[in-house]
């Protein structure tokens, strides 16, 4: 079976731009592949190049070495079969909540109506069907979350790119948008690259965890098989022990890269 | 006396009450210090010399009732003015916009004009109006192609910073959900830089306005700064002041028109204070 995303020795070198021997590899020889329906975490200390891999599966930055394939072709330019969901505020402040998720609808042509009534459809499920005429600063941050979900799902993309999307939210959102994202999820099971920092978050979420090395030159050092029943809840799940012991597991690889990042963010500093 | 003292003193309530109370205290100032005979000459030997320098503000209320009421003869001027204030004012703004958009997506383009544009703004384009009078005759057209050289930088530079500083995570969000290149000129680039043209809107209808004044007062048949001209030609200082007052009056109008299509068109923008949330 052919991989969802599978990048091939993946390495990525950044040259400042006013002074060119300054280089920066923020990641090296990274292979990794996403399964069709798979859910992958990617979990690494600050500053590892999590989210330049992501930004290579999306097509937004072409690797200076390797290849990617998305469902066996090579990728050029924008991934077109892939949502993704931004760590930073993306939606168009310009258009209400109804209007951002209709936006890539649009973009590709259908007629107004059917749009406006999937993208109606799609807040419905996000929990925000009577706020469709508000505008981004006009809701809370967990609510533009939501619309941005709602966003990249009314596409229906094969394969789901997440950087940290839930990591300004406060816990309680947090984990409503953790269980709400898996619903999603297994009703219709895309491949979702998964960011984040939280070890936790990704050990509930995911079906597989990968651990990475400190930068510069940051590559996968773990790969971890999540053998946890489905459909789980992200808070109750922490209390398993096989959770406990899948936690310790990663936790042994990743304590000394988390240790080494902060060592080298305090001699930059 | 204290609870005189306990209404009178200025709050948000009767803030307006102070603003008027100013205005007639002005108009009170200004007649005493200029009728003649009310009271003993100090600045000038002769008791007519304030009248003729500063003008009096009856008869100047005098000459504005006239305009409007009894020879109802400036709605002509008036309309001629305010037409090339808003010519002035399109035409800028259309320009300025295209310009700032096609330099901001165009990094070569606006780096080799880069000088140019930077001499343009420097210079002081007032000048410009006796070459505006030559190419475009002593009409309305001279004067709307002062106005539009005031408009055109001040939303230029706008625009061109505002593509500049769109959130380049809006941007690639938006590639991502498949816009491609005029679709991202249409449904990102252009809103993000019509909120800095709307906020810029004040200062460059001001300066259409000042476009079309000048360039009145530098040679033309009709319009306020006609007016104006005319009057001072005579020494007529009374016309002078009432055509000032009439212009102060009119930029202010438009000013708080302008800032109501702004709130309604920029209603998606947050607005200080405002605590709108769920």
């Amino acid at each position: 079976m052919t991989a969802a995303l599978d990048l091939q020795g993946v390495a990525c070198t950044f040259t400042a731009k006013h002074d060119p021997s300054q280089r920066y590899t923020a990641v090296q020889n990274v292979s990794l592949s996403v399964g069709a329906g798979e859910f992958v975490s990617v979990v690494g200390p600050t500053g590892c190049g999590k989210s330049t891999l992501l930004n290579v599966g999306a097509g937004l930055l072409a690797p200076s070495t390797g290849t990617v394939r998305v469902f066996g072709q090579p990728l050029l330019g924008i991934n077109q079969r892939a949502g993704y969901m931004f760590q930073a505020e993306s939606l168009m402040p310009w258009r209400t909540a109804l209007g951002n998720v209709m936006a890539g609808l649009e973009f590709r042509g259908m007629p107004e109506q059917e749009a406006r009534a999937q993208s109606e459809d799609w807040l419905r499920r996000v929990g925000l069907g009577a706020f469709g005429d508000r505008y981004p600063h006009q809701m809370s941050g967990g609510m533009r979350k939501r619309v941005s979900l709602a966003q990249t799902l009314v596409l229906d993309p094969d394969i789901i790119l997440m950087d940290e999307p839930f990591s300004a939210l406060d816990i309680q959102t947090r984990q409503l948008m953790e269980n709400e994202l898996l619903a999603l999820w297994a009703a219709k099971k895309k491949a979702v690259l998964f960011i984040t920092h939280d070890l936790d978050e990704a050990i509930a979420m995911s079906d597989r965890v990968v651990v990475m090395s400190a930068g510069p030159g940051s590559h996968p050092i773990g790969d971890f098989s999540i053998d946890i029943e489905r459909p789980r809840d992200v808070a109750e799940v922490k209390m398993t022990p096989r959770f406990i012991e899948l936690h310790q597991a990663i936790w042994a690889v990743l304590r000394e890269e988390v240790l080494k990042g902060y060592q080298q963010q305090l001699k930059a500093a | 006396m204290s609870c005189m003292w306990k209404f009178l003193k200025p709050k948000n309530s009767n803030l307006r009450l102070w603003q008027l109370a100013l205005l007639a205290l002005l108009f009170v100032f200004w007649h005493v210090m200029t009728t003649p005979g009310l009271i003993p000459p100090m600045m000038f030997a002769n008791d007519n010399q304030a009248a003729f320098f500063f003008g009096e503000p009856l008869k100047m209320a005098a000459r504005v009732w006239a305009w409007f009421v009894t020879d109802a003869d400036i709605y002509q001027h008036l309309g001629i003015t305010l037409a090339e204030t808003l010519m002035a004012f399109a035409i800028g703004s259309g320009l300025g916009l295209a310009g700032g958009l096609w330099l901001a997506l165009a990094p070569m383009a606006s780096s080799i004009l880069e000088p140019y544009i930077k001499a343009m703004n420097a210079m002081p384009r007032i000048i410009l109006a006796p070459i505006f009078s030559v190419w475009f005759g002593l009409g309305m057209g001279s004067k709307v192609a002062l106005g539009v050289t005031l408009v055109f930088f001040i939303v230029f530079f706008n625009v061109y910073q505002g593509v500049k500083e769109v959130s380049p995570v809006v941007l690639a969000s938006a590639r991502m959900l498949g816009a491609d290149a005029r679709q991202l000129l249409r449904h990102v680039y252009l809103p993000s830089a019509t909120s800095w043209v709307f906020s810029s809107l004040h200062t460059s209808v001001g300066l259409a306005f000042v476009g079309a004044v000048v360039g009145e007062y530098l040679g033309s048949s009709q319009g306020v700064g006609y007016l104006i001209l005319q009057a001072e030609g005579s020494f007529d200082i009374n016309t002078v002041m009432a055509g000032i007052v009439v212009l102060t009056v009119f930029a202010l109008a438009l000013d708080s028109l302008v800032g109501r299509v702004e709130t309604r068109l920029m209603k998606w923008q947050p607005r200080s204070g405002e605590t709108e949330k769920l």
